[in-house]
């Protein structure tokens, strides 16, 4: 696939007429064998332990005991089960149903707002919190699968001294000894390296301690923070502002590797929302102005697969491009951007990412001041964190002050910094010179193993905290449960260095905020806190920055328009982070949005440079940088720019858990201070070829020609039907037996691809919500990945610069369902509400309906891909869906158990009929995009009836007439028409 | 070739297959029974408990309503076990030192719960829900029998799903009128059929015979 010919063999034939329109992967544009096995067997590897030569005689007898056991083991005897009640049961459990707590998790210390349920005193399932800002109701796939590490058996479970078990008792002793001893010195040598700090609390806990203590001193480092966001506005404004910026209001964006969906991006939920929100009214409307999206970046990302223009450049020539606009310089595409963005003063945005230098941060302020846009779209006030410091230079300082000998304590809050800290500093090295190191973290991981002490932190959904939202807004961390292990706070430990260590940290919580609002009603004001999960007034207000000043370029332009060099970017995986959730399998499952990879990390390649170094995907390569090296696979990947080689953090973990360790390779050593995001000088050698990744592009593939319909607002407002030619659709009246009326509840599903961004957030949602097992990396390579959604990725266009589309596909629910025709047994069936039932303990495994099946949304369980033996796991299931077992099909059930809780309520309330809205499914009700919409087709005003009838409604293989629930809207966008498509 | 077996074999063989089709039906009939049986069943089978806990005495003798310690059957698809708190608001008072009550001493006093075994045990996959039931106008002792009678509790329906199906394919035969539903006397008049069929009108009552009512 590497070589020249086959590339440009590819390029000729998606220029042709004869190639797809959309396609999935270079190997399904070559229509190579490996594709076409997925598209004919679905499960093409499953046979190597059919191989053997098995006899006629040995199948009938085989079957024949299959088949007298199958009755038989119907008649089990059920095993005794005990009922544990209360002793004193708390007044406002009612067993049976679950409660909701307001709670807050941090991104890279951002809160967000959640709503977390509990059964029976047991967290099972994370909800966005409608009410708080940053969230209003959605939420990631970190927070829903924050759940996951919440009972994850490989986290700290014990204090660990020296690799021994010890006790938070000796370690009070020990730390207290440690600030003792520098007393007489105010505390020099003493240090303390902690992540992000939003917290109030924590913030003046350390406060406190640095004035009893002024010689003692606090170092951050969060290796994917806001560096080059304060940084820029430092530049800019000589101060650290808080930028946000106001979708809602914007008409024509600019980002600058800005990837702002993404959960990288402070307040990415509520920039989802916003956004998205513009698109779906301007669909809906044709007076309402479509926003235009148009994003410079060099790895394809989601953001970009959202733009009308995306300009595929290396990461470093992001800063001629907004030069070019501040300039009002540069070629025909620039002049188009800048006259777009001059025709929508006061209503655009340009936006910088945080893997751009601080210039480009700068400019963006000043281009976003010279259109009108500061205080309108683009919003500024005081920063959140309690102290933001830079970084990069504070971990330096720490590294050269303990090599200086300077430093006898330090305590690590968190964080992981002998795996993540820039590897210039050789952060291990100068850790072993401290003289008592101490780590407080989830996992005993790499930092815990080089210092004197671990001491297992408490989980957010068993602490007690508080944190600051992106816009300031004070959010409280409630615990959901007592710490599952000998867990603790930041709080405790800044108690025992502020000599209280008898204090909770409810009550230093607590106690904060009873000096921020001292007043009478303080017990009421903290009540509603903890209901609302948000401190009501304390978003920050907006602020009014001076005018921006452009920092001088560090090298001329026209030095930056040499001859093509290889630059490396670093990123945060899209899946997995920057390493905190490396242990989490839902996650590690998760396909990677472009690439649709799991389980491992691999460095990105243009086809085009590809091609020119002669690298295939699949080969292995040594990536060399100053001295310091990685061995990664490659990936050819469609979209990423020339000359530009990504990879991700998270990966190549030693001491991280049973799922993390060994899988990918850690980009960190590359990774120096100087460089966070982006370094030239690259060298690189090839190691070996054949790689194989888990890849899911490929697995459960329809055979539908169109399965992706796009046009712009303009083409769908003067021709509603584009979506929907005349010649898909199937004639009436063409059956034999007249169809069910359905005449309750026709339960129907809408998912707008105008508003779905591909955050896979859907994906996680539901693997929480109906306990899908996850099955490691051979089995996704065998295509036997479990989640009920998937979020299939199709490429347009041109195999170097293709336009990224992504489709979550759930069951359809069809009415003319094809998988019941199959069934031998009626394990899969219909209801009077037209879902399509799987009924497990019905099922005996023949596999027929998926086979059948045009959608390919059925799941097998080959093995025994549930847990059932690691008992911490067994807190997490939801207790309202069946765990599978063996042998079992399985799909999406519209969240079934959600349907039934909401019926049941209204009818025990009077008969009353159920409110439109009042049953959210699981993928709905994360969906940032509000993209997924679920409800009652019966009902005409419900939103589903109406999406429905809007005209880009589509079915996906209609000509099939299976007459799916789940249908379609097209996506619509809003191209420059200035600007010829890439 | 001679013949290896005699003119008698005919009938031999004729009778051992009607034998063997009897035997085979015997077998079928056989392991029916087994299946149907309290052994598999545990119908009417009285199990170990902490304490020999009767509702005999408690329901009949002292009066006390189902819901006084199965608090959540009105709103919760779990009727609820008392907690050891409701056997203590009345047995602080009576029966304090009685050597039978020993368990709920203790479990008060270390605030270790008891540990009840489950008469009525459903298979994990199967979903009930008692509040609907209760709202809906089917009465405990439909489904749990006579427990007013019982001084240790055993149950007296299979549970099986052929059993549920019954009702929910025609509720009218066991629908009653919503107060009559927690008491245990209750008896079906004659005329059950007409009230039934109002009943389920009135209430609302479907007959709910998707799988995904239980099984999800």
């Amino acid at each position: 696939m590497g070589h020249k010919l086959t590339l440009d063999a590819l390029r000729q034939r998606l220029k042709g007429a004869s190639g797809p329109q959309y396609w999935r992967s270079l190997e399904e544009v070559a229509g190579s064998d490996e594709f076409r096995a997925f598209v004919e067997e679905e499960f093409p590897n499953r046979t190597p332990d059919w191989k053997d030569p098995s006899s006629r005689r040995r199948f009938f007898r085989v079957m024949g005991a299959s088949l007298a056991l199958a009755g038989a083991s119907a008649c089990t005897k059920q095993p005794r089960e005990a009922i544990v009640p209360y002793v004193r049961q708390p007044e406002e459990v009612v067993p049976g149903k679950p409660l909701f707590y307001a709670t807050s998790m941090t991104t890279a210390g951002i809160a967000t707002g959640l709503l977390a349920e509990s059964h029976l005193g047991r967290p099972t399932k994370i909800e966005g919190n409608p009410e708080h800002p940053a969230s209003l109701g959605a939420t990631d796939i970190f927070m829903q699968a924050s759940i996951l590490t919440l009972y994850d058996p490989d986290r700290s479970q014990t204090v660990l001294k020296d690799g021994y078990v010890n006790s938070w008792g000796n370690f009070l002793t020990a730390l207290s000894a440690a600030r003792e001893a520098v007393d007489a010195r105010q505390g020099e040598g003493l240090r303390i390296l902690t992540g992000t700090v939003t917290s109030p609390t924590l913030g003046a806990q350390i406060q406190e301690f640095l004035t009893a203590y002024p010689r003692a001193k606090w170092h951050q480092w969060e290796p994917c923070g806001r560096h080059s966001e304060r940084a820029g506005s430092m530049a800019a404004f000589g101060k650290y502002w808080n930028t946000m910026y106001r979708f809602d209001r914007a008409s024509r964006i600019v980002s600058l590797d800005a990837d702002f969906v993404a959960p990288s991006m402070p307040g990415n939920l509520r920039y989802m929302r916003d956004y998205t929100g513009r698109r779906r009214a301007a669909a809906e409307n044709s007076s309402a102005e479509a926003p235009r999206l148009y994003v410079a970046e060099c790895a394809p990302s989601i953001t970009g697969g959202m733009a009308e223009h995306r300009f595929r450049m290396r990461a470093v020539d992001v800063e001629g491009l907004a030069g070019a606009l501040l300039a009002s310089s540069g070629g025909a595409r620039e002049r188009s951007i800048l006259k777009d963005l001059d025709a929508h003063r006061g209503a655009s945005i340009v936006i910088a990412g945080e893997h751009q230098p601080p210039r480009v941060h700068a400019i963006a302020h000043a281009l976003n001041q010279r259109l009108g846009n500061a205080g309108k779209t683009v919003v500024y006030a005081d920063r959140v964190e309690v102290n933001p410091i830079d970084d990069t230079a504070s971990i330096a300082q720490l590294a050269a002050d303990i090599r200086a000998g300077a430093v006898s304590t330090l305590l690590i809050l968190g964080g992981n910094p002998v795996y993540d800290a820039p590897a210039d500093l050789n952060f291990l090295e100068a850790l072993q010179k401290v003289k008592l190191r101490a780590h407080v973290g989830l996992y005993n991981n790499e930092t815990a193993a080089w210092c004197h002490w671990h001491l297992p932190e408490a989980h957010y959904l068993e602490s007690w905290s508080d944190a600051r939202a992106w816009d300031g807004t004070a959010s409280i961390i409630q615990p959901l449960i007592e710490p599952m292990y000998e867990g603790r706070t930041y709080h405790d430990v800044l108690n025992i260095l502020n000599q209280k260590a008898e204090r909770t940290s409810h009550e230093t919580v607590q106690g904060f905020w009873r000096t921020q609002h001292q007043a009478a009603d303080f017990d009421d004001f903290w009540r509603i806190a903890l209901h609302d999960g948000v401190v009501a007034g304390t978003a920050f207000p907006e602020k009014t920055p001076p005018t921006a000043t452009i920092p001088a370029a560090a090298e001329p332009a026209a030095a930056r328009a040499r001859a093509p060099e290889l630059e490396i970017v670093f990123r945060p995986d899209p899946a997995i982070g920057d390493g905190a959730f490396s242990n989490n399998a839902w996650l590690q499952e998760l396909p990677k949005p472009p690439n649709k990879m799991t389980w491992e990390n691999a460095v990105w390649i243009s086809p085009h440079t590809a091609e020119r170094l002669g690298i295939a995907t699949g080969d292995v390569i040594d990536l060399a940088r100053g001295g310091r090296k990685l061995r990664g696979p490659c990936w050819v990947q469609p979209g990423q720019a020339d000359d530009s080689l990504s990879v991700h953090f998270g990966y190549g973990r030693t001491h991280s858990g049973r799922v993390a360790n060994g899988m990918g390779f850690n980009a960190y050593p590359l990774r120096s201070a100087d460089a966070l995001w982006n370094a030239s000088g690259v060298e690189w050698e090839r190691v070996s070829r054949g790689h194989e990744f888990a890849n899911t592009q490929h697995t459960q593939t329809m055979e539908e020609r169109d399965p992706f319909r796009t046009g712009t607002f303009d083409e769908y407002h003067k021709d509603p039907e584009f979506a929907t030619p005349a010649e898909k659709h199937v004639p009436p009246g063409m059956y034999m037996f007249p169809l069910w009326p359905y005449p309750d509840h026709k339960w129907g599903m809408s998912i707008d691809l105008t508003a779905c961004t591909g955050c896979n957030a859907c994906m996680v949602a539901c693997q929480s919500e109906n306990n899908i097992a996850v099955v490691g990396k051979e089995q996704v390579a065998m295509g036997r990945h479990m989640n009920w959604i998937r979020v299939d990725r199709y490429f347009s266009g041109s195999l170097d610069d293709p336009e990224m589309y992504f489709q979550p596909v759930p069951c359809m629910h069809c009415e003319n369902a094809l998988c019941e025709l199959v069934c031998p047994v009626a394990a899969t069936v219909h209801s009077k509400e037209g879902l399509n039932e799987m009924i497990y303990n019905r099922c005996v495994g023949t596999r027929y309906c998926s086979n059948n099946c045009p959608y390919k949304v059925r799941r097998f369980n080959f093995l025994l891909f549930s847990d059932w033996q690691t008992p911490s796991l067994w807190g997490l299931r939801n207790p309202d869906v069946s765990v599978r077992s063996r042998g079992v099909m399985e799909k999406c059930s519209y969240c079934v158990q959600r349907i039934q809780e909401a019926k049941i309520n209204a009818e025990e309330q009077g008969n009353r009929r159920l409110k439109d809205g009042e049953i959210a499914t699981a993928c709905q009700q994360v969906c940032p995009a509000q993209a997924i919409v679920f409800g009652d087709i019966n009902d005409p005003t419900s939103a589903v009836a109406r999406l429905k009838n809007q005209k880009r409604n589509y079915l996906l293989l209609e000509d099939l007439d299976t007459r799916p629930r789940t249908t379609y809207l097209a996506r619509l966008r809003n191209p420059n028409p200035e600007i010829a498509k890439g | 070739m001679a013949q290896i077996f005699h003119r008698s074999a005919n009938s031999l063989a004729k009778v051992s297959i009607a034998l063997a089709v009897f035997a085979l039906g015997g077998i079928l009939w056989a392991a029916y029974r087994i299946d149907q049986g309290s052994f598999i069943t545990d119908v009417s089978v009285v199990k170990d408990q902490p304490v020999p806990f009767s509702h005999k005495h408690h329901v009949t003798d002292d009066g006390i309503d189902c819901r006084y310690c199965h608090t959540s059957v009105e709103n919760s698809a779990f009727a609820g076990l008392p907690a050891t708190e409701i056997c203590m608001s009345c047995h602080t008072q009576i029966w304090n030192t009685a050597e039978i009550l020993q368990p709920v001493r203790a479990s008060w006093k270390t605030g270790k719960s008891l540990e009840w075994t489950r008469i009525h045990d459903l298979p994990d996959f199967v979903y009930f829900n008692h509040s609907i039931h209760v709202s809906k106008g089917i009465g405990c002792s439909t489904c749990h029998g006579r427990v007013d009678q019982m001084p240790l509790t055993y149950k007296v329906n299979t549970l099986y799903m052929e059993w549920c199906i019954g009702c929910h394919r025609d509720p009218a035969r066991y629908v009653r009128p919503r107060e009559e539903v927690f008491n245990t006397a209750y008896q079906y008049p004659p005329d059950q059929e007409t009230l039934g069929k109002r009943l389920v009108a009135q209430y609302k009552i479907q007959s709910l015979t998707d799988c995904i009512t239980c099984h999800r």
